[in-house]
């Protein structure tokens, strides 16, 4: 280990500014010690490099491209809107960007085993992918909840091989599902990889999973950069974790200055109301605190125990957030804003009948504060919105909710 | 108070209980933790009660949620700890706990009142040695010992940076789990046991999965003390707030005794 391990060191791991670090039972701080060591080695490897590079181009379908949303554009009366589709990327959605890294860097430990937590069973699916074509043991943790309304995610977790094992803990969501798996982890530390799936959790995983999807805001800075020789006015993601978000915010945070500021807006779930248990939004109703190994942004009581979240997607249901977006709230590099289930459904629907294209829940809250947003700027202006997901996990939930039955 | 596992009897190996607290009521925990010490518990773990309990198995994730759900606080956690400190001024205590309870009560103004309580030492399951610098200070400002888990997968680098920082005792996690009774004391234990006694003199206790007599009569021979937790928990849960208090005296007393007695009304807390 070169880790230093020193209480009284001024600057511990990974921190975010005061948020991040390492906040584990001891049991599993010598496997985040061998994970930062190994991730370390890997990403000094051109090997390693090159294969994880060959997997996104010629397995997962990289580069995604940049597409101008002319009728949505002309719809609004605004602003000029592209899309990163990364709704294209094979399981549909961004999160195999970071299941090829953390599977190839399982593979380099010599863990056969793999665990997940999922949500919207996005990550739980991109997971069961990788561990199928690497021939590793899956398990993924995921909410009963989160089950019955992504179901169809569950089974393509169970074509693909990997057992799902249904958590009946706390609000059978997100969170229950990463504590079980912590747990799972803690029992089988010396044989499992905990493959997380944001940019959530102790060092080094809110920086290693950001490295990895990475690349989706470098695509998206060279491909803005050749079709309008200029940057955007701003890049608008959802954040529940933070892992697409981040992903394509990173490259355009050193753009910060003058006129070719360009402006870094995440969007939280605002659920159904205002009311603390009623949203995800960390940065309207929360405070910071520890959760699941990170100091970032919390929903939680005057006590301090962590708040139940409600939001119609399952992705965005979350206590708390990436300790790297509590900084870039905190330094104001980025701006935090919420859309509520209803603005999101509403997006989800219009951006359907406008350019034919079906987004994620999750990807739905960027698109309803793309729509907000918009028609204030002039034609001159360009947004940036990364379509992180797409929606056929959803259908059911829209066709409940936009009465979309026959009849 | 010094931590001292040498009860009257010189029993050994030292006993250390884990409560959660709030579990069935403040008044039962507090009940039950006399009855602790006085069959023969050295020193009493208040657990508070967190809804997101990581390293915790279903029967500590079900007492939290019941004290929670009974609306335990913080401050009841530490009001508890000073009445348990005027009736019975020789036991330790020791506060254990997730890190988000303490940070959003303040850790200074939790110091200042574990102090005033007559609290011994505090531990933060999900505080690990290198994110505890800014803590260790507000803790040892107020004279309360900060306790550290090691566990079988800690490097020999990190149990060094344990010892340093630990006061009281170390407590040792018998194997790579979360809290929960198990059948077997873990083989991983005397090993980690080994291992920490080259880099400190603390007393070593021992805990997760320690249910049974054998157990307690295997630590003996090799560490200072046992920590009792899911099984004491699991006792009183499916105990009346009533008889939870007697079932729990009786349980302890068998543990330093084999064989262990049967046919009683009590549970038996094995797994």
């Amino acid at each position: 280990m070169n880790t230093q391990i020193s209480p009284a060191a001024e600057v511990p791991p990974g921190r975010f500014g005061a948020y991040g670090g390492r906040y584990l039972p001891e049991t599993l701080m010598a496997a985040i010690e061998e994970l930062e060591q190994a991730y370390a080695e890997a990403g000094a490897d051109p090997a390693f490099q090159a294969e994880l590079a060959g997997l996104l181009k010629d397995y997962a379908g990289r580069p995604t491209p940049l597409y101008l949303a002319t009728r949505l554009t002309r719809q609004l009366g605004g602003a000029k809107i592209y899309l990163k589709r990364e709704d294209l990327l094979h399981t549909g959605a961004h999160k195999i960007n970071n299941c090829l890294g953390q599977g190839l860097l399982a593979r380099r430990m010599g863990k056969r085993r793999i665990i997940a937590e999922t949500g919207a069973g996005q990550h739980g699916v991109a997971t069961a992918t990788v561990c199928a074509l690497f021939g590793m043991e899956c398990v993924v943790y995921m909410g009963s909840e989160d089950m019955a309304r992504q179901e169809l995610n569950v089974y393509r977790m169970r074509m693909l091989g990997a057992e799902v094992r249904a958590v009946d803990a706390g609000s059978r969501t997100l969170k229950d599902a990463i504590s079980e798996a912590m747990r799972d982890w803690v029992t089988n530390v010396r044989t499992t990889h905990y493959l997380l799936g944001s940019v959530l959790g102790a060092h080094p995983y809110p920086a290693m999973v950001r490295d990895f999807h990475r690349v989706i805001g470098q695509e998206a800075r060279r491909q803005i950069l050749e079709r309008e020789s200029r940057l955007p006015t701003a890049v608008l993601a959802c954040v529940g974790g933070g892992s697409n978000a981040i992903g394509i915010f990173y490259d355009f945070i050193p753009d910060a200055q003058g006129d070719a500021r360009v402006r870094l807006i995440g969007v939280e779930a605002g659920g159904r109301g205002a009311a603390l248990g009623s949203h995800a939004a960390r940065f309207q109703g929360g405070s910071p605190g520890v959760l699941q190994g990170a100091y970032s942004y919390v929903l939680q009581d005057d006590a301090g125990q962590i708040a139940a979240t409600h939001s119609v997607s399952a992705g965005l249901d979350y206590a708390s957030v990436g300790p790297e977006h509590a900084a870039l709230h905190d330094s104001g590099r980025a701006e935090y804003v919420a859309a509520t289930d209803r603005e999101a459904l509403e997006a989800a629907l219009r951006l359907a009948r406008t350019e034919g294209i079906v987004p994620a829940l999750e990807s739905a809250h960027a698109v309803a504060e793309c729509i907000r947003l918009a028609p204030r700027l002039s034609p001159e202006d360009i947004l940036l919105v990364n379509l992180s997901g797409r929606g056929d996990k959803d259908m059911g939930i829209l066709a409940r909710e936009l009465q979309l039955g026959g009849g | 108070m010094p931590i001292a596992f040498q009860n009257a009897e010189g029993l050994k190996p030292g006993l250390v209980i884990y409560l959660t607290v709030g579990d069935q009521g403040l008044k039962t925990t507090r009940d039950v933790a006399l009855a602790a010490l006085d069959a023969g518990a050295d020193v009493l773990e208040l657990g508070v009660p967190f809804s997101d309990p990581v390293a915790d198995g279903p029967v500590i994730q079900r007492a939290s949620q019941r004290a929670l759900a009974a609306g335990t606080r913080l401050e009841d956690v530490l009001a508890l700890a000073g009445e348990l400190r005027r009736l019975r001024p020789r036991c330790g205590l020791v506060i254990f706990s997730y890190l988000n309870p303490l940070l959003r009560y303040g850790m200074e103004r939790f110091c200042e009142r574990a102090e005033e309580c007559g609290v011994d030492g505090v531990l933060a399951t999900d505080l690990p040695v290198e994110e505890a610098g800014p803590h260790l200070e507000l803790l040892r400002r107020r004279r309360l010992k900060p306790i550290f888990l090691a566990a079988p997968t800690s490097t020999d680098a990190r149990l060094r940076a344990i010892a340093e920082v630990s006061e009281g005792f170390v407590y040792a996690i018998s194997r790579t789990a979360i809290t929960g009774v198990r059948r077997e004391l873990a083989s991983d234990a005397r090993g980690l046991v080994e291992r920490l006694r080259r880099v400190t003199g603390l007393p070593i206790a021992v805990g997760f999965g320690v249910s049974l007599p054998e157990h307690v009569a295997a630590l003996a021979e090799f560490a200072d003390a046992a920590v009792i937790g899911s099984a004491i928990v699991s006792l009183i849960e499916s105990s009346t707030p009533e008889s939870a208090p007697v079932c729990v005296a009786e349980f302890l007393r068998g543990l330093r005794t084999l064989p262990h007695p049967a046919g009683t009304a009590c549970g038996s807390g094995r797994p």
